[in-house]
């Protein structure tokens, strides 16, 4: 008997009972499990897989922290952070059809063709569209809704005043991290800290919405600068006319403040401007007054005589006999470019003579010289706060040849920075006291380093001022209504492939103070290879020190200590004793 | 007056208690497409636009006469039948499977076409027998019944073929297939397993089962679907996110969120109590389908009507137990629920015919 037989007169009116039953039974006994894997997931488990799924929409997302200001010592802001948005896109999640992309070249300036390239690349999951945007331009782009495109905030530095501080200032690169000046040196004061906010995202990782801010970003701290921008931008634009009319290389002015030790101008040309990368070469970026060094010339005269005159080798009026305007010392011939015979200490510094300045470095030793030079921060670097200072090159005074003591006496084989060289002339402002460098607003007093006597420094004063009036190698350095002391320098430049000296190759330089019966600024110039007829320091760099110098006076309110009138004023026409190089 | 009379000749056919009950789930349905999809009005006109399409087919099907369709059974199995040997022969792969038939016009998938062919070509072949019905009988229709299942397990498609084996064997099984035969025919399937496991499945199909067993195994591949859906209907917790507010399925974490897996999205934002109600609105029909169903003229209807019902049982169980991670993942939607127009025409064509079967009395008597 087969089932199915037996099963026949059921099947003519019903289905089987127990059949219906049983399906019954097991379709209840599935929605059963059903329920209780329900109440499992949701009433049971629930805490963990609700974890679980808080875990894959919740991130927590940085805050970028806002840089510090830096102000000039006024206040005015000189490098300001400004929000911007950096677009990204993840091309693996990207669909963007042709008109898409077509709106997104508009908006960003860029070639479709090159954008849809990169849209297409399925290989990478992260590229730049376009870094520090504007804000309106960033939110015409998150407006297209684009898959795969996102933007995050960043900040983006400003420098108002442009190529004219740049040197000091620095740049930030695109992270906002210093690269260079004042931004690399004082990276971790102005950099803030980053903060955290707890964000849910979505799959693609759009932020959808803000929960909490878990840490809120530090701020950086601002920073107050000792330059007054004032006189940077009339020393940047004195310096970028002297380097022009000269059709010179290059040219560097330093203003300090003799008193406090505060660099209150510092300008190089050629310059670039920290808003725009365009501008950004190597040559350009160059802070030459602080990372360039040459050899001074005539400007270390004054030094030498103050070394002189600490070790009671000569007094100010002690004669020198000059002879015939040469001097031979071994076998290298020292020369004036005029014969004046004999002459007192003084005159020798106010007509820049080689043969004097020579046979009184002969007189004395050495180290009495070296020790000088050393305090006044030759052969070390000046501190000021700038990145990538030299310390220049002084050779140990055990070394020294008669000859080499003889030519470092007015400049040669030796060399400084600009930077250093106007701070050495800060001790004859203060009575022999020369006050540290610094960058930044000086709060307090400066800390300072004997340089040589009191005394010394009030006999080599007036040597200085002498070097202004007719009769000496700068009257062109002086300004109306106020007493100028200084020094020219002109130095023929070394090869750079060695082999002593170029012919007519001149770095042309003054470094000088004012006023002379309180002196209060000292001003340096140096331009780099004079390409004109005039090379002289008192010629070219004096003029630039002339006008820098007045406008500096004035805007730091220094009473005027003579009177005005053409004795004081600079003269129109140029009768300058030509210094010997 | 005329209206009236014209209103209930075309209603006369229809069950109320189902349609009321099949139009409560539908408007669930739509609710849950509408925050699935992203409140987008083209899928919204798109889902109505389906679902009006399948309501008229249900209606058209509940005024054709058993006996009509009974003519059908042969024809369309038949159809079916070659169009699944062309897909065999000249069918466009998508995705890795061969399921697609190209007509110039149109694309169909000929499998979807004998999820009602098969059991209806079954019922068809019990009902011719019944007089006779013996052993060899359900041998041929056994033979019936796993030529085209195999035709689509080929394809692969395992999900459809295994819902047509189920909704086939709910047809012999009523219809009085032995019990030794059932019992030895389990054993011989369970027998068979590790060769199937080992040589009939797919790495992908092995996968599948595997990850079921350990989704965390391979989180971003395999597990992905398996344990985001989980997570999804656990973070709804007792009382739900709320409608339109479950961050898995709104922020894109969860995949299908329209189609295969809305049951996570429901889940999500109407909680335990709102996936009780579910359940409970899924046996409501399907006690109320079973009711009509046994009580068919016909043997025809009352195999043919139990069948369609205990498949769409079927469905609804293993797309359920598939988002809360009992079962593998096989891609069948949930019936009148899920986005999709070809499965809501099948399914509530089907509902017309259960209707159709139940409805029209005057029979002949057999």
């Amino acid at each position: 008997m087969t089932p199915s037989r037996k099963s026949h007169t059921m099947l003519h009116l019903d289905l089987q009972r127990w059949r219906m039953r049983l399906t019954l039974a097991l379709l209840f006994g599935g929605f059963a499990a059903l329920s209780a894997r329900a109440v499992y997931l949701q009433a049971w488990h629930n805490d963990f897989l609700n974890e679980e799924g808080e875990k894959r929409v919740q991130r927590v997302a940085p805050i970028p922290a806002y840089r510090g200001v830096i102000s000039d010592r006024r206040g005015e802001p000189v490098a300001v952070s400004t929000p911007v948005e950096t677009i990204w896109v993840n091309p693996r999640q990207a669909n963007a059809s042709p008109e898409q992309i077509k709106a997104l070249g508009k908006i960003l300036e860029r070639d479709p063709g090159q954008l849809a390239r990169l849209f297409a690349d399925k290989s990478k999951g992260f590229v730049y569209l376009e870094r520090q945007l504007e804000p309106p331009k960033a939110n015409q782009i998150m407006a297209l809704n684009l898959a795969g495109v996102f933007s995050k905030p960043e900040y983006r530095r400003y420098y108002p005043a442009g190529d004219v501080m740049g040197h000091v200032l620095g740049i930030t690169n695109l992270d906002d991290k210093g690269q260079e000046g004042v931004e690399l040196a004082f990276q971790s004061w102005l950099a803030g800290e980053a903060g955290a906010r707890r964000v849910v995202r979505d799959r693609l990782g759009n932020v959808v919405e803000v929960l909490e801010q878990i840490k809120p970003p530090k701020p950086g701290r601002d920073l107050a600068l000792s330059l007054n921008q004032h006189i940077q931008y009339l020393a940047y634009r004195e310096l970028s006319d002297a380097v022009a009319k000269h059709n010179a290389r290059a040219g560097s002015v330093v203003v300090l403040d003799a008193r406090t030790g505060e660099i209150l101008a510092l300008a190089n040309t050629p310059s670039f401007n920290p808003n725009s990368r365009a501008t950004y070469s190597p040559e350009r970026l160059r802070n030459r007054a602080v990372t360039d060094v040459f050899e001074p010339g005539s400007t270390m005269k004054p030094l030498l005589v103050s070394a002189a005159l600490d070790a009671k080798v000569v007094a100010p009026e002690t004669t020198i006999d000059t002879g015939p305007g040469w001097f031979i010392v071994g076998d290298k011939k020292i020369t004036d470019t005029h014969p004046k015979g004999v002459m007192t200490v003084a005159q020798a510094i106010q007509v820049s003579s080689n043969v004097a300045a020579a046979k009184i470095a002969l007189e004395m030793r050495g180290e009495d010289y070296w020790r000088l030079l050393s305090h006044a921060g030759i052969g070390a670097q000046p501190n000021s706060g700038l990145p990538g200072e030299v310390s220049g090159r002084l050779r140990p005074f055990a070394t020294w040849r008669p000859i080499e003591k003889a030519t470092m006496a007015y400049g040669h084989g030796l060399s400084v920075s600009l930077l250093q060289l106007a701070h050495a002339y800060t001790a004859f402002a203060n009575d022999g006291v020369m006050p540290a460098l610094t960058t930044l607003r000086r709060e307090g007093v400066a800390t300072g380093v004997r340089v040589m006597s009191a005394d010394t420094a009030r006999k080599v004063l007036p040597m200085l001022e002498m070097v202004t009036q007719n009769g000496g190698t700068a009257p062109m350095a002086r300004v109306a209504g106020y007493r100028v002391g200084g020094k020219t320098g002109t130095a023929h430049k070394f090869r750079i492939n060695g082999g002593g000296y170029e012919a007519d190759k001149y770095v042309s330089s003054f470094v000088g103070l004012a006023p002379v019966s309180n002196p209060r600024l000292v001003v340096a110039v140096m331009i780099d290879e004079p390409g004109g007829r005039d090379y002289y320091g008192g010629l070219v760099a004096a003029p630039v020190f002339s006008r820098v110098m007045a406008g500096a006076l004035r805007f730091m309110a220094v009473p005027p200590d003579t009177r005005f009138d053409s004795d004081s004023a600079p003269p129109g026409e140029a009768p300058v004793i030509a210094e010997s190089v | 007056m005329i209206l009236r009379t014209l209103f209930s000749r075309l209603f006369a056919h229809l069950d109320g208690p189902l349609v009321g009950l099949l139009a409560l789930l539908l408007l669930l349905g739509s609710s849950v497409v509408y925050s699935a999809s992203g409140e987008s009005p083209a899928k919204m006109a798109s889902h109505f636009l389906n679902l009006s399409v399948a309501l008229s087919a249900m209606l058209l099907v509940s005024h054709i006469p058993p006996q009509r369709l009974m003519q059908f059974a042969l024809p369309a199995y038949a159809v079916g039948l070659i169009l699944l040997l062309g897909v065999a022969l000249f069918g466009i792969v998508v995705n890795g499977s061969r399921r697609w038939l190209e007509l110039g016009v149109t694309r169909i998938q000929p499998s979807e076409l004998m999820r009602l062919a098969v059991p209806m070509m079954l019922a068809w072949y019990l009902h011719y027998k019944q007089e006779t019905l013996r052993g060899r009988d359900f041998l041929v229709a056994g033979l019936l019944l796993a030529l085209p299942v195999g035709f689509i397990a080929k394809q692969p498609d395992l999900g459809t073929s295994l819902l047509i084996t189920a909704s086939g064997f709910y047809v012999l099984f009523l219809g009085g297939l032995s019990w030794k035969i059932i019992v030895g025919a389990a054993v011989t399937a369970g027998s068979a397993l590790p060769v199937a496991w080992n040589y009939l499945l797919h790495d992908y199909q092995r996968g599948r089962v595997l990850t079921l067993i350990d989704p965390s195994s391979d989180p971003l591949g395999a597990g992905y679907h398996i344990i985001q859906s989980t997570i999804a209907v656990g973070s709804g917790g007792v009382a739900g996110k709320g409608w339109m507010a479950g961050t898995q399925t709104h922020l894109d974490f969860l995949p299908e969120r329209s189609t295969d897996f809305i049951f996570a999205v429901y889940s999500e934002e109407f909680g335990l109590i709102g996936n009780l109600f579910l359940l409970l609105l899924y046996a409501a029909i399907i006690w109320r389908g079973l009711l009509l169903a046994s009580g068919a003229p016909s043997l025809f209807g009352r195999l043919f009507a139990g069948a369609i019902v205990l498949t769409f049982a079927t469905y609804a169980f293993v797309n359920m137990g598939m988002v809360s991670g009992i079962l593998p993942v096989v891609g069948v939607p949930l019936p009148l629920v899920s986005y999709g127009g070809t499965s809501m025409v099948t399914v509530l064509v089907g509902f017309g015919i259960v209707m159709s079967l139940v409805t029209h009395k005057k029979l002949v008597k057999t």
